[in-house]
């Protein structure tokens, strides 16, 4: 039966795994959202020598389930902080999506841009940041907004590698009280109040982008 | 203030030729554009090329422009090598020309005066100030001065290829190429882009590669025209005399359509 008090016990720990959530999920975005960038730039090197190593790295990084990289990392690695490594292959493993993301929106660039470009004479570095990137970047912001928060659900995996994010915080207390329906719940509505939200406000960007 | 620019006229000795096309071939796979041209442009010179579309006219200003490679053959600018530079060279080399196009193509991310300065700013050192009263004075030129602080798809075509023609002029560059700059306006927005245009022919000794198919425009600022069919000029001479009594079949048939 659900019991309010035991709810209320086992708030504040939960709260605490959230912040952590929080982190994770941050940090995470961060990696993935400049790693991203820096894939899909690469992506259009004029060499073969830096695309197929690039190309090889990505479709394996996206062919294995993230939990089996935390793990494989995590056993690898022992002496790294299980957060740390939790941040670092999260945004990897992310990083390889929205370099996707980033490359459509590179490729959506008309092709008149970099000649008008190359007709100013630009140097390829300022082409890039003055003139392509604020368009391309301009479009894909609600889809890596999108990818941010698929992130944020898919941070319970952290417990795996001994992190205390909300479901690892969760579960400890439902443990120690035999209260995991009081303490589940609280994480989903948690999940549920967080997501919703961001994923309205991620519509309501992609509407105001559009134009 | 287009006309006194002491760098330009340094940088150029006072009799010599632009541009050089000898033997020039371009192919896209099978398809032959360009066929062994051979065309020369006078520094100062200003050139419109007519002709059937199709007939490798955009190409020519694409090619000068390095937008393509030429496929055999040697571009020569201002006496110098101009096709098969390395890539550092070719940048140093194409400060040189400046391009309006069809579509306009300014930066939609930068406002209307940034989109002007922006290259002298980064590829000719200009302090920002220095850049931004240049730009004034273009945007002065080319009627827009109220439209510095504005992104540029506020604006109409005709004024998004203004400012673009201002872009260009920013470099100073010693030869301007101008393709098909009206075909994508409305009919009323044209001759506000040509009188400009008519205006920096007049101010300046600035060397101009005209594609168009605004033949009374082209007979009002062309010191020649050349008639492109398949690839080749085959007939070029002062507009006067072209328009008037073409001697080349192809020619005739071909401004009896348009004109």
């Amino acid at each position: 039966m659900w019991d309010w008090h035991t709810a209320r016990e086992g708030l504040p720990l939960i709260l605490h795994g959230f912040g952590i959530t929080l982190l994770a999920t941050a940090l995470g975005s961060l990696v993935a959202i400049v790693l991203g960038l820096v894939i899909a730039v690469l992506g259009r090197a004029p060499t073969r020598w830096v695309r197929l190593p690039l190309r090889a790295v990505v479709e394996f990084v996206r062919s294995t389930p993230v939990m089996i990289q935390l793990f494989a990392v995590w056993v690898l690695a022992p002496g790294l902080d299980p957060l740390t490594i939790g941040i670092v292959v999260l945004g990897l493993h992310y990083a390889m999506y929205t370099s996707e993301v980033y490359r459509a929106g590179i490729d959506a660039v008309p092709r008149g841009q970099w000649e008008a470009a190359v007709a100013l004479s630009l140097p390829p570095i300022r082409t890039w940041w003055g003139v392509v990137l604020p368009q391309a970047v301009r479009k894909v912001i609600p889809a890596l907004g999108n990818y941010v928060i698929s992130m944020f659900k898919e941070t319970p995996f952290l417990s795996v590698i001994t992190v205390n994010e909300m479901v690892h915080e969760a579960n400890q207390f439902g443990s120690d009280n035999f209260a995991y329906m009081e303490a589940f719940t609280i994480a989903a509505a948690i999940f549920l109040i967080a997501s919703y939200p961001t994923s309205m406000l991620m519509r309501k960007l992609e509407k105001r982008l559009a134009h | 203030m287009l006309t006194d620019n002491p760098a330009r006229k340094t940088s150029v000795s006072p009799v010599s030729t632009a541009v050089t096309f000898d033997q020039v071939v371009k192919r896209y796979g099978d398809h032959t554009v360009l066929d062994h041209l051979d065309f020369e442009v006078r520094q100062g010179e200003r050139v419109t090329l007519i002709g059937p579309s199709g007939s490798g006219k955009t190409t020519i200003l694409r090619l000068l422009m390095t937008l393509e490679r030429v496929t055999e053959g040697v571009i020569q600018v201002n006496g110098q090598p101009f096709s098969g530079l390395p890539e550092k060279q070719l940048r140093r080399a194409r400060r040189h020309i400046g391009m309006v196009f069809q579509q306009f193509n300014l930066f939609p991310n930068m406002k209307v005066l940034d989109n002007i300065t922006e290259a002298p700013v980064q590829v000719l050192g200009l302090s920002r100030d220095e850049a931004a009263e240049r730009a004034r004075d273009l945007l002065d030129l080319v009627g827009l001065a109220d439209k510095a602080d504005v992104h540029p798809t506020r604006l109409s075509g005709g004024q998004q290829q203004r400012v673009a023609i201002a872009r260009a002029l920013a470099m100073r560059p010693d030869i301007l190429l101008l393709d098909e700059v009206t075909s994508a306006l409305d009919p009323e927005l044209v001759q506000g882009v040509l009188d400009v245009l008519r205006d920096i022919a007049q101010a300046t000794d600035i060397t101009m590669l005209c594609v168009t198919h605004e033949m009374g425009f082209a007979r009002d600022i062309s010191d020649r025209v050349l008639m492109f069919d398949g690839g080749r000029v085959i007939e070029s001479g002062p507009p006067e005399r072209m328009f008037s009594e073409p001697e080349h079949e192809r020619t005739r048939d071909f401004l009896g359509a348009v004109l």
